[in-house]
């Protein structure tokens, strides 16, 4: 058992927040949130040429060789920030699944394009009947002469408006809800018979629903096993729940900072507002929420480190907390605001809206509880 | 003791519903149904239809042009809205400062501002907020001094909710610092939006709207019978008004409406291959705001019954507020939850009437959930913060 980070981790660390505090501050964030464009190419060069594109991925496919230690350390760092750019879709999600499944020619396509920062991709978890079930797909994949024909509807595909490449889970065999028989397709964005419709969401992020009519790939796209993409798909999406776990618990932690700063400035009564302890002992709820949090996420983040089965589990522990623990602390932020809180002109109500996304991303509490009872362990 | 209504007051309910199926215009309801915003026109053409049917002012004395219903029929009625879910009047002319007036203005005041608070000929926000005065209200700075036959205004009030459509706004200013409390020296008056040195600033909240504003008063002339009852006693009008007002925001039937929705949404609802409302832990979450709200209803009837007998509404209207506005935020929380990804969307473009129905992002009010669940944060802010009412309950109800 081990808390502490490498010489490497911590360097990326500090990179990320030194960034963070001189590059991406608040007034920048909003710029890029209110602009047309969902976010900044610019700003994702610069990611890229930071070398924080190549993060998650081997040495030998151009990365840096980082796992879900760097990611944490990254991840809570944007959510401080409330970095809007994708790199949760690109790098995390479809990232996922090509460092996992992709062969080399794939990867020569693709993956070298989507680290050096010149490829934006996404990975359509989801379909508007299916919720959070990764394994609903009703989207149809079938073969003929050696390519196949897409057709469906995907949702809330996140950064599936700006995506040159999407990844598209579709059925080769087996019902609607079955875990086998899914396969996973790499599609470009410009496919003929492919629609989006994409919109901004309510965090600054975006997303796009797809409608796939009879658009035909061929056989070396598809991304790892006919009929058994299904895994691979959970692991990424694992991936990035844990990922934006660990952002959540940065913008929490942020919050609860800021409440606490801004209880000791607003005076009303004649004393600041801090000094009532109806407060202060709210406020002692959340740091003990925050802090509860972070165990869990360091928790979650060695067991994924580990590579172990049971890294689902820890996952989904993490999530339900998130999602139970932190909207008491993000309301309360709000709250203890009072009117300021739920203003657009400060950056709690940002925090406010991105965490709200956040709790419903890859699965609620609720989800993440029924699924915390199902797994062994 | 007895839980059923009578049958005086089943006619009357069913007179409600039948005045709602014909007189609540099937344009408004169809923008309600679908979530579209409804301008100032609808909101005028609907509340001057309640009006003429004398129903503008329930809680209003008859001899103003009340109702002058028995708590049980406000409730009816209420309720009957509710499930139409036709809008209710906006407050700050019928309910807030109406009463103020009729209550402790003079005749002239009366018969020059009640006739058009009833006919929506006047529209009213509430200047009582402040930027340096939210929850320590007393601690107001808008500053109003005596020059011969009118009030020299200077100061800034915030939070006034609808004030870019007000023609008046009601404030608490303070007339006098040579007090021993600070509650004292604070007078009620009435000023004219129109008058030179007021200008109305736009806050946009935490939704994305423009639904509040900060109000700039600079050397504003307000002439010296704007002034509501006596000089240095705004204090107690306007605790009166709040007392009001908190009763009003508790919301229940307007709960009750948006829970019945919620169920009706969650039977609906796909999730990994059946309904929502299948789901255990939707189900429970949905029955215990059930039973909170039941409670809450009880809770209303029996100050609604306290007030029937002659009582202002006393310390307990801090019960609804806090009970009210924490029921309604649980359901909103709920509406978000069940939306699933469909609450993500941000595309408010879509609740404008002249939205092309084919881009539209989900098939109905989903993306609606999330911008009201933002947006009511402010329940449990407004109004008195609910610590505040916290404060009041364990001050004048506990004795502590």
């Amino acid at each position: 058992m081990d808390f502490s980070v490498t010489e490497e981790q911590a360097m990326l660390a500090d990179s990320v927040a030194r960034f963070i505090d001189n590059d991406y501050g608040f007034d920048t964030r909003q710029k890029i949130a209110g602009a047309d464009a969902p976010f900044s190419r610019e700003m994702w060069s610069t990611f890229a040429e930071l070398g924080w594109t190549a993060v998650p991925f081997d040495d030998a496919d151009g990365g840096l060789g980082g796992g879900p230690v760097e990611l944490m350390l990254m991840m809570e760092q944007f959510g401080r920030a409330l970095v809007v750019e994708p790199f949760l879709p690109t790098i995390v999600l479809a990232g996922g699944v090509m460092r996992r499944v992709a062969t080399s020619a794939q990867k020569d396509r693709w993956l070298t394009a989507l680290i050096g920062g010149e490829l934006q991709a996404a990975l359509a978890f989801a379909e508007p009947q299916g919720r959070f079930n990764l394994a609903d797909i009703a989207t149809a994949a079938n073969c003929e002469n050696g390519s196949y024909r897409l057709s469906g509807r995907k949702s809330f595909v996140l950064n599936g408006g700006e995506a040159e490449l999407l990844i598209v889970p579709a059925r080769t065999s087996g019902d609607q809800h079955d875990r086998a028989g899914i396969t996973l397709f790499a599609v470009a964005g410009d496919s003929e018979g492919l629609a989006r419709r994409p919109y901004p969401t309510v965090d600054a992020h975006s997303a796009a629903e797809i409608v796939l009519t009879d658009v035909v790939v061929s056989a070396d796209s598809v991304l790892g096993e006919v009929d058994n993409g299904f895994d691979v798909l959970q692991a990424a999406v694992d991936d990035a729940t844990l990922a934006v776990s660990a952002e959540a618990v940065g913008i929490l932690r942020t919050m609860h900072d800021k409440t606490v700063d801004y209880s000791k400035s607003r005076v009303q009564f004649g004393v600041p507002i801090g000094s009532f302890q109806a407060l202060q002992h709210r406020m002692v709820d959340t740091l003990m929420a925050c802090e509860q949090l972070r165990s869990l996420l360091l928790w979650a983040t060695m067991v994924a480190a580990g590579g172990g089965v049971d890294a689902a589990k820890a996952i989904s522990a993490l999530k339900y907390q998130v999602g139970n623990s932190g909207r008491l602390i993000a309301q309360e932020a709000v709250q203890i605001h009072g009117g300021m809180g739920v203003t657009w002109e400060l950056d709690i109500a940002h925090f406010f809206r991105r965490f709200t996304a956040i709790e419903t991303l890859f699965g609620n509490s609720d989800y993440h509880l029924d699924r915390f009872i199902l797994l062994p362990g | 003791m007895n839980v059923n209504f009578s049958e005086d007051e089943l006619a009357f309910r069913d007179e409600v519903r039948s005045f709602l199926d014909e007189k609540y215009p099937a344009d408004i309801r169809a923008k309600q149904a679908s979530g579209i915003a409804l301008d100032k026109d609808d909101t005028v053409r609907w509340q001057r239809i309640l009006y003429e049917r004398g129903w503008a002012a329930v809680n209003w004395p008859v001899e103003y042009g009340g109702t002058g219903w028995s708590a049980i029929q406000k409730y009816i009625f209420a309720n009957e809205m509710a499930a139409a879910n036709a809008p209710d009047m906006i407050p700050f002319g019928v309910k807030m400062v109406a009463p103020v007036i009729y209550t402790f203005g003079n005749e002239e005041q009366k018969s020059r501002f009640l006739p058009d608070i009833l006919q929506s000929n006047v529209w009213w926000c509430q200047g009582y907020s402040e930027p340096g005065a939210g929850s320590d209200l007393a601690s107001l700075k808008t500053r109003a001094d005596r020059h011969g036959d009118y009030y020299v205004v200077n100061g800034t009030k915030t939070w006034t909710t609808l004030g870019h459509y007000a023609d008046w706004i009601f404030c608490l200013v303070r007339t006098s610092s040579d007090v021993a409390r600070r509650q004292e020296g604070i007078s009620f008056l009435l000023v004219d939006m129109s008058t030179p040195g007021v200008t109305v600033k736009p806050i946009i909240t935490i939704e994305g709207e423009r639904e509040v504003n900060e109000v700039h008063l600079e050397n504003v002339e307000v002439p010296l019978e704007n002034l509501v009852g006596e000089e240095g006693k705004g204090w107690t009008y306007g605790k009166v008004l709040l007392q009001h007002e908190r009763t009003n925001i508790a919301g229940v039937a307007r709960s009750k409406y948006r829970l019945n929705r919620l169920r009706e949404k969650a039977a609906q609802a796909e999730h990994g291959g059946s309904p929502l409302l299948e789901d255990r832990n939707f189900v429970r979450r949905l029955a215990a705001i059930e039973i909170e709200l039941k409670a809450l209803e009880y809770t209303e009837l029996r100050t609604l019954a306290a007030v029937a007998v002659g009582k202002a509404p006393g310390p307990e209207s801090s019960i609804l507020k806090v009970k009210g506005t924490e029921t309604q935020q649980a359901i909103d929380a709920l509406f978000v939850d069940a939306a699933g990804y469909y609450a993500l969307p941000y595309v408010p473009a879509q609740y404008q009437a002249d939205f092309p129905p084919a881009e539209k992002i989900g098939s109905g009010t989903e993306t609606l959930t999330s911008l009201r669940y933002f947006n009511n944060r402010k329940a449990s802010i407004y109004g008195g913060s609910n610590e505040i009412q916290k404060n009041i309950i364990s001050k004048h109800v506990l004795g502590l």
